[in-house]
């Protein structure tokens, strides 16, 4: 008995950490945002896309018997469209198919409007232990010029439900700079959310992406900053997704589209100026370092202990399996993903865009993914992976932003960090650790 | 086959921009059937790509054309188009040396105008023979017997008999044709002297190397003769000789005294080929070259530069190639502690630099950093030295200045009555000094002014454009050098000076323009990490001052989650975009905000 305990502990502790994302590429309703890889459906269409990716979980799993699933992240789209029966069977295909650490973090992005008292309590047994609710604004108004489908009290009702589930890690995502929106009604979602006491809070900026509604109503407006000045929305901590969206034919959402157009700015609030923006985002963190949230990532805030472990796998270029539509992978330094075209995958899993990251890759990665993170990147890890100092590769960009004040180097620890000035212009120094 | 001189006319065309020079030989060549109408492309002649954009004939083309004349007999003609533009004078110049006689395109409305007189001269200068035709005279405005007189009084050529034609609707052009055999001389030269033939002109082939056009005077040439430049001394062995169709090469056994043609023998270096050299027999040479062209000076100097450095020995080689039948091109390296490697290229005038510019970056594929044009100065030292300044680089101090001089245009404008006023302001801005006006016509005036011609090369002809609705059209020559109160203004980009931004500029505007360009520097350096002060200087004071605010905000807090690659494509844009600007201490600035000084005047 205790032997065979103990052989089994081995085993486990023989095996690589791997962190697991699932697509749900399914939603209600498109909003007028997004450009994640997601698109309304029915019943059916959601529920055969659920058997193709059980099948998925089991071919891939036999490969990764050497892997322990640290962390688990369902995304989307809308997960919580699924029902507790649906969530129930994914995720015991998941643990079939591979091996998985019993305290592993297991994350499900949930909408509000979605989702009901049973159903939470069903996700929760059936293994979800942290909640990541996209709210995005207490204000009604803004919710609906976004095209959310729900309401700020809906979201206090499923929150509320979710705490009565048994959980007790829950997110909160929300986005500043949005039309209309003022630094006032920003103070007042942010001060409702924390009130509520979350665990871990999501704070971005809205980006106005080509190819959505928003980039028809503003994208002229900001197309010329977008670059730049971009400060973007994070769609959920953890969440895949990419741009490339299959175009499905929906006569509602075309409607809407043209309709907006045809409206142009007069049903339409502007997006607050630039001063405005940056008012909001250097607030943000005030309020809620005040109220016991430490940041640990660009847009990421926790109580201690709450971090997001498996979006810190990203940052930390630890191996990550992204199964379902155009869900993004890596492994032993080799990038790929699965198609995004939804047909296509209902008929093979072939992976594409295999990419094989050499060390240069390697290490402009380590970089630009570990500062974002407010501990930054350890020189000894880095000379443990490279066998060198960051210091031989990056020194005199290194010394010139130290210099100025954007980033800190901590000698005994041998940590490069950005410092809170560097964090907000991050974009501009990090494109400089491009080799 | 063999022709006999005497049937052969090798004439060119000449004429003030926009008198229908162009359209003429497009009739030549329709009614001779060199072409039917239906190959015809409005104007055939211009086919260069940016020619036929804006209108303009830019390079001389030649064509040949079998004409079968009323007197039974079959002539071939060898027409070779011009640039009817004052910058482009020089190569005027080159296809007069190839012609025994020029048609002459008077307007019938306009009648004798600044070029139709420069061209003029310029082919009397070449001893050619004028034949003047009267062109559009289907416009309701036409007075052709007017413009016959002005044409006998102004120029002093008999006109009374020249052909009044419509080139547009192909009107009496048959007048003009069986009038060349009279009023244009046959070539003369012996065909059995040694070989003595002009070049002037060349263009590069990929395949076949350089294309070299030239006019035998004395002697013969065929395939395998082998010829000596005389000027380079370089020797080739002739791999192809023909003459020139309607937009091709067509190759014939040889060319002998009085033809105009083009040889090939796998020239690769272009320099050895200069357009005015003559080619002889190396076997057996003439004994004196034919005299070459005149050397022309250019008037308007910029810095061109490759917006990615490591295009610099590309940007060499282009601009080599297109000096090579751009022998009015000037340039010679120079380095920018801003902008790095690059050239100092001398133009004939605005236009010139534009179009220079244009096939850079459309024939050449090069993305170009174009810095403010200057004009040449003229500094008289207080050691009684005298320099033509070109690069306001390189200006002494103002102590060792005694006084400058800057070079003064005679401008023409011709406007519609009713923006006579703004016009007339615009000129008074730039420091113009009236001359006098002539009503063309009730609605059209001819305004005649001075200008220092400084004051045209930034954003003279877009001022005028938009001040009149886009209806004036503007010429100018250069009349001459006057004193003139300058000085050099210093542009500081975060306290360092930024030598490609300096320029010279009039006193009297300087404040204004110091100002100007802060405020226009400011809109195009992007915020960086920290403030950035933009100032202009004279000397050591300043005169004016902006602020580029520190960026507070470029954060991509977007997560991508495990799609890693999408982020590191924005961070690459980013540093692509980097890459765009110049690094002049550690302020990184956009390469548009070079040429920023030319759009003063916007608003």
């Amino acid at each position: 008995m205790f032997s065979s305990l103990m052989k089994n502990n081995m085993a486990d502790m023989n095996r690589g950490p791997l962190g697991l994302y699932l697509h749900f590429p399914f939603c209600v309703r498109k909003c007028r945002y997004c450009d994640f890889l997601s698109f309304p459906s029915d019943e059916a269409g959601r529920e055969a896309y659920l058997q193709r990716l059980k099948k998925e979980i089991i071919v891939r799993g036999e490969k990764y018997q050497d892997y322990s699933i640290e962390t688990l992240f369902i995304g989307g789209g809308t997960p919580s469209l699924m029902t507790g029966q649906q969530l129930t069977e994914l995720l015991d295909t998941v643990r079939t198919a591979f091996h998985v650490s019993p305290s592993g973090e297991w994350t499900m992005e949930c909408n509000p409007g979605t989702t009901d008292a049973e159903t939470l309590k069903i996700y929760r047994a059936a293994g979800i232990n942290r909640l990541s609710f996209g709210l995005q604004s207490m204000n009604d108004e803004e919710l609906k010029y976004l095209g959310r489908i729900h309401t700020a009290k809906q979201f206090l009702d499923n929150y509320q439900a979710a705490r009565k589930a048994g959980f007790e890690n829950i997110n909160i995502d929300l986005m500043s700079a949005l039309p209309g929106q003022t630094t006032d009604s920003w103070l007042d979602t942010l001060k409702k959310a924390a009130a509520l006491e979350p665990e871990h809070l999501s704070a971005y900026s809205l980006i106005i992406e080509e190819g959505t509604p928003f980039w028809k109503l503003y994208g002229d407006d900001r197309s010329g900053e977008a670059d730049v000045e971009g400060i973007i929305a994070d769609g959920g901590a953890g969440r895949q997704g990419k741009a490339a969206i299959p175009a499905l034919p929906d006569e509602d959402s075309r409607e809407t589209d043209s309709g907006l157009v045809m409206k142009e700015k007069t049903g339409f609030p502007a997006l607050p100026d630039e001063d405005s923006e940056r008012e909001m985002y250097h607030l943000t963190k005030r309020i809620l370092a005040e109220r016991g949230y430490e940041r640990y990532e660009v847009s990421n805030y926790a109580r201690k202990g709450f971090e997001c472990h498996h979006n810190l796998m990203y940052w930390r270029r630890k191996d990550y399996l992204g199964l379902g539509l155009g869900a993004a992978s890596m492994v032993g330094e080799r990038r790929f993903s699965n198609t995004s075209d939804i047909s296509r995958y209902m008929q093979d899993f072939a992976y594409c865009q295999e990419e094989i990251l050499d060390r240069k890759a390697q290490i402009e990665e380590t970089m630009f993914l570990g500062l974002r993170c407010t501990l930054g990147v350890s020189d000894q890890t880095f000379k443990e992976k490279f066998g060198e100092s960051m210091m031989n590769i990056y020194g005199d960009i290194i010394r010139q932003y130290v210099s100025e004040g954007f980033l800190t180097y901590h000698e005994e620890k041998g940590r490069l960090a950005f410092t809170e000035s560097g964090m907000d212009v991050s974009n501009w120094i990090l494109s400089d650790f491009l080799l | 086959m063999h022709i006999d001189q005497s049937k052969i006319r090798n004439f060119c065309i000449i004429a003030h921009i926009d008198h229908g020079k162009s359209t003429l030989a497009d009739r030549i060549i329709e009614k001779t059937g060199t072409l039917t109408s239906r190959e015809m492309q409005a104007q055939v002649l211009d086919n260069m790509e940016l020619e036929r954009e804006r209108g303009i004939t830019i390079k001389s083309q030649a064509v040949r054309i079998v004409y079968k004349a009323k007197d039974g007999e079959e002539y071939i003609y060898n027409l070779i188009d011009t640039p009817g533009h004052v910058d482009f004078n020089y190569e005027v110049s080159r296809s007069l040396a190839a012609c025994d006689g020029a048609i002459l395109v008077v307007d019938a409305a306009q009648g004798v105008e600044a070029q139709t007189l420069a061209n003029v001269y310029l082919a009397l200068d070449h001893d050619l023979d004028v034949m003047p035709v009267i062109n559009k005279i289907d416009l309701p405005s036409a007075d052709p017997d007017r413009v016959v007189s002005e044409i006998e009084d102004v120029i002093g050529i008999e006109a009374e008999d020249a052909p009044r034609i419509s080139a547009k609707n192909g009107l009496n052009i048959e007048d003009v044709l069986e009038q060349i055999i009279v009023k244009i001389p046959a070539p003369t030269g012996d065909e059995n002297a040694p070989l003595k033939a002009l070049i002037f002109d060349s263009v590069y082939d990929p395949y076949k190397g350089v294309i070299v056009f030239f006019r035998v005077r004395e002697g013969k040439i065929a395939k395998g003769t082998k010829v000596r430049m005389m000027a380079t001394g370089a020797e080739f062995e002739t791999v192809e000789v023909g003459y020139f169709g309607a937009g091709q090469y067509i190759p014939c056994d040889e060319l002998s005294a009085g033809m105009v043609g083009y040889m090939t023998a796998s020239i690769k270096n272009l320099k050895e080929t200069r357009v005015g050299d003559t080619i002889t027999d190396a076997e057996n040479p003439c004994a004196e070259p034919l005299p070459g062209y005149k050397k022309v000076n250019p008037m308007v100097y910029c810095g061109l530069y490759p917006a990615d450095g490591a295009k610099y020995p590309d940007l060499r080689d282009a601009l080599e190639k297109l000096q090579l039948n751009d022998a009015s091109l000037y340039y010679e390296p120079e380095t920018s502690i801003a902008l790095g490697f690059g050239f100092r290229c001398g133009f004939l005038g605005l236009l010139h630099l534009e179009i220079i510019q244009e096939r850079l970056e459309r024939e050449y594929n090069l993305d170009l950093v174009t810095t403010a044009p200057s004009v040449v100065y003229r500094i008289h030292k207080t050691n009684g030295e005298m320099i033509e300044l070109t690069n306001p680089s390189n200006m002494p101090d103002p102590s060792e200045i005694e006084y400058m001089e800057e070079p003064i245009v005679s401008a023409e404008i011709m406007v519609t009555t009713e923006f006579i006023g703004p016009i007339m302001d615009l000129c008074q801005e730039r420091r113009g000094v009236y001359l006098g006006m002539e009503y063309i016509e009730t609605t059209r005036a001819l305004m005649k002014y001075e200008l220092p011609l400084n004051e045209i090369i930034y954003d003279f002809f877009d001022a005028l454009k938009s001040r009149s609705r886009g209806y004036a059209s503007f010429d100018y020559e250069l009349k001459g050098y006057e004193r003139s109160e300058l000085c050099k203004l210093d542009i500081l980009v975060n306290r360092e000076n930024v030598d490609a931004l300096s320029f010279i500029v009039f006193e009297g505007s300087a404040y204004e323009r110091g100002r100007k360009m802060c405020e226009k520097l400011k809109e195009e350096i992007p915020r960086q990490l920290f403030e950035i002060p933009i100032q202009a200087a004279i000397g050591s004071k300043i005169i004016a001052r902006e602020t580029v605010r520190a960026m507070r905000k470029d954060v991509l807090a977007k997560c991508y989650g495990g799609d890693i690659s999408r982020k590191r494509k924005l961070l690459e844009k980013q540093k692509e975009g980097k890459k765009r600007m110049r690094q002049v201490g550690n302020v990184e600035i956009p390469q548009k905000a070079f040429m920023s000084v030319l759009k003063l005047d916007e608003k």
